[in-house]
Formats: structure tokens, C-alpha cells, sequence
């Protein structure tokens, strides 16, 4: 039997202590699940996502991740080498001048050296058909190209899970169509994010949805 | 989103009524006549009287007492390698001698004043200007004519400061986000260095799009108050005080 990916079990979160985000979330995801997480503004989903990589800490509950629980930052940093977050806003995510700093950056975290992580920077820009945009300026982007390029910085770290917050956020239709078909070849286990309707039932194997703090199948 | 909210204006300690509500002009000018004043005294029983004048008025102010400790002992972290050296560089009487270094009574004393001079002064200012809302200082500052180039850098550095904090805290979440740790490597160096590069353009491009939106409403360089300061009865009184105050120092220093 496999285990499953992620195990979160009574999951409790309040940024203020009167008004929680979560309460009593339990979700798993197993291996090529592409899980579509819904709920309205403010539900939580954002929230969830950051707890499963350890940004933010649960104030109930816990986090089994990759078969053991996770609770501690050194616990977390494992976790992030295996699931990679893609940002609500890809502004968040890339700080380096040019793309190809940006897309080295993780390798370089994880112990690469700097050739392996040029061939890996080369690799992977040419998988997403972003070849010849190393050297382009990060803030320079378009909104599609800045997405693109974020989902290349993690797919860099050779994740297990993609972690999509809103990725389809302020994309034109073609840009949108492109990263659905880009997400639909990949072989990692998904949680995504996502208002847009067409876009999650293209993706999703399961729902799962947000109400009240509380996850519901639906 | 409104933890958020909440950290940009929660943590500030502004109380309205009683002293408080003294006009925020008359509080400056009493501030700096009384740094004035603090910095000429030499005596050291003036210095200790306004020492102990700074306290009342710290008291007064209704002060917290943790984060006014913490305030002064950042400051006090700034002198005190002046006030350990100045026994050793001020020539003088011996006091006693490490090796061939000579503290001298002199040089204690000297580190003595500046210590109370500058405990006095920023435990008054904490509670004259500290206590304050920024945006009030800033009104108070212009109308007190200090140029308007400075009273805006202060208006939006306390409305914006919140905002980089955020953004520093969001890349920091997504270099994390990649397994990024700190360590004393060059990768460390050179992702901490585009960060902060980043930051700045980032901070440079938004105050380019503030400034238009600025501009969409009309602004044209200048800020205007929406409150409007008067001189009451009791701001009057209070200035008066403060000046007998103060010219009894100076007579206790000079008579």
C-alpha cells in the first residue's frame, strides 16, 4: 500500500483568536491525485496550503507529510524539497534579476552544483517552452510568462506535489490554455486552487471544499 | 486579510484626553526647548532635577512601562561604548588604571552628564512626541514650517513602512517556500542581496503608481491637513508651565 502524500488531521487556524480560518480540517492527498480545493474568499484554502508546507504553523492538529509529522521549520525545509508552492502572485515568488537566477535558486538550496543547475535551468525552461528566456529581467514579464516562469522555479526542484494557489489568476485565454495543458501532462499529485471552474474539471481527480472552517467532499 | 489590518494599526500606543490632548505644536516646541535646555545644564543636581522632570512627565503621559524601558535601553545601546571609553580618553585625576590605560574622575564624569542628559531628553521626547499619532507630528511639524519635502517623507514612510514590511515578508515566505536557508555562503549572499534589490524596485515602481494615482486626484505637491489645530486655554497653560520650568533650570545652572 501506498501512503498517501499529505495526512493533515484536525487541522485549527486562527489569525485572530475569535475568528477562525480552520477548524478541524482533516484532508489527505495520495499519489497522482490532483485534488481541486474550493471555498469561498476567505475560506481558508490559501491558508491550508501554507500550513501543508510549514509557512504558517497550525494551532491545532497535525501535519504527516511524506509518512512522518512534521512540526518543526528543520521538518518543514524537507517537506519544501518535495512539494513546491506556486504563490497567488507570481510577483511573490520571483526576486531574482533574470529568469534563469530565479529557476537556479531552488536547485542551488537543495546542494546542486552551478553547471548541474544550468542544466537543470535549461531543461526545465525548455519543458514549459520558455527556451532563450534566461537571461530576460523577472519584472520585465508579462502576466502569463511571469506564471509560467514561477511554475518553472518549482517544477526545478523536481517536486512530488505541486501546491497551485489561484494560478489561472489574470491570465488571458491562451495563457490560461497553455498552463492547463501544461499541468495536465505533468505527473506530480496536485492540490489546486481555483475559482475558475473549466480550469478545475480539466484538472481535478477529487473535490474538495471549504465551508465554515470545516472540509466537505463534494 | 485583517490580521493584516490589524498589525498596521494596532500597535501603536496613542491615548486621546488629558495631557494628550495638548497641542501637538506646543508639545514639540516644549520638546526641543527642553533638549535645549537639558544639553546647557552641567551641574548635577539640575541634571538630576530634570531628570526627575523627565520622569514626571513620562509618568504623566501614562507611558507603558515595558516598551519605554526597551526604548530607552536601545538608545543607551548607541552611547554605551562612548560612556566606557570616555574614563580612558578624557586626561585628568586617576581614578585606577588597567595596564597602562588611566581612567580618570574626570572622564567618568563627563560620561556621567552625557548619560543623563540623553535619558532625560529621550524619555521626554517618548512621552512629548513619542505618544503622538505620526500623522499628527507631521501636521504639527508643518505647521510649525519645517519644509514640506520632510514632512511628507515622514507621512509616507509611516504609511508605507507596514506595506514593504509585507512584501519583504512575502519573499521571504517564497524563498523559504524553495528550501532556502541562511547560511554563510555566497548563494545565501547573493539571494539575499536580490531580494533586498528587488524590494527596492518593487518599492520604486509602487511609489511611481501611487504618485499617478496622486496625481489622478488632483495632487499637485502639497498635502492638506484635514484637522484643524487651535491654541486652547489649557495648551497656553501648559506652555507656560513648561517655560517657568525651564528658566528655573537655567537659573539653578547659572545663578
Amino acid at each position: 500500500m501506498t501512503e498517501p502524500y499529505f495526512d493533515l488531521r484536525g487541522i485549527g487556524f486562527a489569525y485572530e483568536p475569535d475568528w477562525p480560518v480552520l477548524r478541524d480540517v482533516s484532508f489527505s492527498l495520495e499519489p497522482h491525485e490532483r485534488v481541486a480545493l474550493t471555498g469561498e474568499n476567505g475560506a481558508g484554502k490559501t491558508t491550508l496550503l501554507h500550513i501543508m508546507i510549514g509557512l504558517l504553523k497550525q494551532q491545532a492538529g497535525e501535519v504527516v507529510a511524506f509518512g512522518s509529522n512534521r512540526r518543526d521549520e528543520k521538518d518543514f525545509w524537507d517537506v519544501r524539497t518535495r512539494a513546491g508552492l506556486l504563490f497567488q502572485d507570481p510577483d511573490d515568488q520571483l526576486f531574482c534579476p533574470t529568469v534563469a537566477e530565479d529557476v537556479a535558486f531552488g536547485p542551488l538550496n537543495l546542494g546542486k552544483g552551478r553547471a548541474e543547475a544550468h542544466e537543470i535551468v535549461r531543461d526545465t525552461l525548455a519543458s514549459l517552452g520558455l527556451s532563450g528566456f534566461e537571461e530576460r529581467i523577472t519584472h520585465k514579464l508579462s502576466g502569463g510568462e511571469k506564471r509560467l516562469v514561477t511554475l518553472a522555479t518549482v517544477l526545478a526542484m523536481d517536486p512530488q506535489v505541486l501546491l497551485l494557489d489561484e494560478p489561472t489568476n489574470a491570465l488571458d485565454e491562451k495563457a490560461r490554455d497553455r498552463l492547463t495543458q501544461i499541468l495536465a501532462s505533468l505527473p506530480q499529485a496536485m492540490v489546486i486552487v481555483s475559482h475558475d471552474r473549466a480550469f478545475r474539471d480539466i484538472l481535478k481527480t477529487r473535490e474538495f471544499n471549504l465551508q465554515n472552517g470545516q472540509a466537505k467532499r463534494s | 486579510m485583517s490580521h493584516i489590518l490589524e498589525k498596521a494599526t494596532g500597535d501603536h500606543d496613542v491615548e486621546v484626553g488629558g495631557v494628550h490632548s495638548i497641542d501637538p505644536r506646543v508639545r514639540v516646541i516644549v520638546m526641543v526647548a527642553f533638549a535645549v535646555v537639558v544639553v546647557s545644564l552641567s551641574k548635577f543636581t539640575v541634571l538630576g532635577v530634570a531628570l526627575v522632570l523627565a520622569l514626571l512627565i513620562a509618568l504623566s503621559f501614562h507611558l507603558p512601562l515595558a516598551r519605554t524601558a526597551r526604548r530607552v535601553a536601545t538608545m543607551d545601546a548607541f552611547i554605551i561604548f562612548m560612556l566606557f571609553m570616555l574614563p580612558f580618553t578624557v586626561p585628568g585625576e586617576e581614578m585606577f588604571r588597567i595596564g597602562s590605560l588611566i581612567a580618570s574622575w574626570e572622564g567618568l564624569w563627563q560620561a556621567l552628564e552625557i548619560a543623563i542628559k540623553a535619558n532625560a531628553i529621550i524619555l521626554a521626547l517618548l512621552a512629548l512626541v513619542g505618544s503622538m499619532e505620526a500623522t499628527t507630528l507631521g501636521y504639527a511639524l508643518r505647521r510649525l514650517c519645517v519644509p514640506e519635502k520632510l514632512v511628507q517623507l515622514l507621512f509616507f514612510t509611516v504609511r508605507y513602512i507596514e506595506v514593504l514590511g509585507q512584501e519583504y515578508q512575502r519573499l521571504r515566505s517564497a524563498m523559504r517556500a524553495r528550501a532556502f536557508k541562511q547560511r554563510n555562503s555566497l548563494h545565501t549572499w547573493r539571494s539575499v542581496g536580490y531580494l533586498l534589490g528587488m524590494l527596492l524596485v518593487r518599492s520604486l515602481e509602487r511609489s511611481e503608481r501611487i504618485l499617478g494615482a496622486m496625481k489622478c486626484r488632483g495632487y499637485t505637491g502639497r498635502l492638506y491637513a484635514l484637522d484643524t489645530l487651535s491654541l486652547r486655554h489649557a495648551d497656553i497653560v501648559f506652555a507656560g508651565a513648561s517655560a517657568t520650568t525651564l528658566m528655573i533650570l537655567l537659573w539653578m545652572q547659572y545663578a
